[in-house]
């Protein structure tokens, strides 16, 4: 099994690709392609169907119909380990981002490093590097409980970028936190797309989408009426 | 579980053995349920094993012979015999007999009288040695026979109430292992329990380690890891007791019947440590069953 990306074909692909819960039609026909190093927003009313839709997109959840196809491999076609190795190449910020409570920060940053059985050790200046990056090196052996929600968000995305993926896939990283900390959180998703990651965050943060606008080039797509749509200038 | 697997499982990774949090009423339960399951596998191992050597003993005893004694009047002797002999011949159940020669006899009485027996002069009786088929011969009917037919034999055939007793050995025998695998299946059912409880409380890890790619053969082993080591570890203290338990029950003697003969003897004292080992195995794989039953579930 390969991952190899061709250059400029896209990272992440949607072929008509619908989601239902029990029956109930989420969205349907939606196609979509994410070229590599494009920067998403992802909005649309609370309950539209945006987590739902992050996680098509890592596996997470096998569309009802359709296909969906990252690194030009279709994920139907793999199985859990197949899955499991995929996602090391894709950092995921979850909205309620877990941790596991029982070890301290920094061990819960290096996570993605132990499972994939890298030496954690040899990678220790990185680590360290990168929790200063988000801003966290006083907090490093806290316990995730301890932290405050914005602590939490920036953990989560440290952690998502630790095994440096080629995309990174955020659900409302600032959906708690207040606005000076929802601009640094986007700020340390602008500067990862400036080094060529594809970002995908859904947020239904109007003015945080429009100050990003200013910072990259963004496209913004919205989830109504059970369709994806690609919203206008008007925002 | 490749062969990686396993030499992960038994090297371990402190890192590994990190990502799953100590949990408290699951390794209680493990460790109770092995030792005291490893306590009884030791009687029931000892059980066996001394049934069985009972069983064994009995059946040498045995071997299937029988003796048919005459005693005549010197001048009917050799006349009685015939027809003794004869009369056995056609006994279903009767394998060979063979009458002893005066040799023989003067032979089993050496013991008793010393050297210089004249045997012609005493009233000895004549000893036929009959060999059993495997089915035997019906002892009443062949008592009845002799006593129409030649009045001065006896049938001779102590040995025989023996027979029930060897059977209800190899019984004893099999209930004792059977004991062992009710022991194991027990215990691999109490470990499984605690192993589905562990990876219910732990729903959230697994859904972490899931999300930063680990893939599901190291979900398990952080769990079978450490089921397999509390398996081990519990196991070994409940058959030390049992162990310590066999060791100070009273020896009466060598005969001194099946209670004080519950026991190993010589290289047997090696067998209980099996024990421990088993349960490390059921553990592992009680676990194993339990951990990818899970993790199936949560796909
Ligand atoms: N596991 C589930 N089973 C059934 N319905 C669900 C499940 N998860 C989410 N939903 C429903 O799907 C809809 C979309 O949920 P979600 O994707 O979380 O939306 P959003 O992230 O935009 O708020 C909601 O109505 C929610 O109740
Ligand atoms: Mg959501």
């Amino acid at each position: 099994m390969t991952f190899g990306k061709e250059k400029g074909a896209d990272v992440i692909e949607l072929e008509q690709v619908g989601y239902s819960y029990s029956g109930a039609e989420l969205f349907g026909d939606v196609s979509l392609q994410l070229a590599p190093g494009s920067f998403h927003f992802l909005t649309g009313p609370s309950g539209a169907g945006k987590t739902t839709f992050l996680r098509l997109l890592y596996g997470a959840l096998r569309p009802t119909t359709g296909r969906v196809r990252v690194f030009d491999t279709d994920l139907a076609g793999l199985d859990r380990d197949g899955l499991a190795l995929m996602r090391r190449r894709i950092g995921v910020v979850h909205q309620d981002c877990q941790f596991l409570d029982h070890l301290p920060l920094a061990d819960n940053l290096a996570l993605p490093l132990t499972v994939s059985g890298r030496d954690v050790t040899a990678e220790a200046a990185n680590l360290k590097e990168l929790i200063n990056w988000v801003g966290l090196t006083h907090r490093a052996d806290a316990r995730p409980p301890e932290l405050s929600g914005g602590e939490r968000q920036r953990a989560a995305l440290a952690r998502a970028i630790i095994m440096s993926p080629d995309v990174i896939i955020a659900d409302e990283p600032t959906g708690n936190v207040d606005w000076d900390m929802s601009q640094r959180l986007l700020q340390l998703l602008v500067e990862l797309n400036r080094m060529g990651k594809t970002v995908v965050m859904a947020s239904h943060d109007l003015a945080l989408i429009r100050a990003a606008k200013t910072q990259v080039q963004t496209r913004v797509l919205r989830i109504s009426n059970r369709r994806l749509q690609t919203a206008g200038a008007d925002l | 579980m490749s062969g990686k697997d396993v030499k992960a499982l038994i090297l371990g990774d402190a890192q590994a053995d990190r990502v799953v949090p100590p949990t408290g009423f699951t390794a209680r339960l493990t460790l109770f349920a092995s030792g005291a399951m490893a306590f009884l596998a030791v009687f029931a191992l000892a059980l066996s094993m001394a049934s069985g050597r009972l069983a064994t003993r009995w059946a040498d005893e045995l071997a299937r012979s029988a003796t048919v004694r005459i005693s005549a009047p010197a001048d009917q002797m050799a006349a009685q015999t015939e027809v003794a002999l004869r009369l056995l011949r056609q006994t279903p159940g009767v394998a060979s007999v063979r009458a002893f020669t005066d040799a023989e006899q003067a032979a089993l009485l050496l013991p008793w009288f010393g050297p210089d027996l004249p045997l012609d002069d005493l009233p000895v009786p004549r000893l036929i040695e009959v060999i059993e088929t495997a089915e035997g011969f019906d002892a009443a009917g062949l008592r009845l026979r002799l006593q129409a037919e030649v009045p001065g034999a006896v049938l001779d055939d102590h040995t025989r109430w023996r027979r029930p007793l060897v059977v209800a050995a190899d019984r004893l025998r099999l209930l004792g292992w059977i004991s062992i695998a009710l022991i194991g299946g027990a215990m691999a059912a109490m470990i499984t329990l605690a192993a589905n409880a562990a990876l219910a409380a732990n729903r959230q890890v697994i859904e972490v380690l899931r999300l930063v790619g680990a893939r599901d053969a190291y979900i398990a082993r952080a769990f079978v890891r450490r089921f397999t080591i509390r398996g081990l570890f519990g196991a070994t203290v409940g058959m030390g007791c049992g162990v310590l338990g066999i060791l100070f029950l009273p020896q009466v003697s060598d005969e001194g019947g099946f209670l004080t003969g519950l026991g190993f003897t010589g290289l047997g004292w090696l067998w209980p440590l099996v024990i421990p080992l088993l349960a490390a195995v059921v553990a592992f794989f009680a676990t194993g069953f339990a951990a990818h039953r899970t993790l199936r579930s949560l796909a």
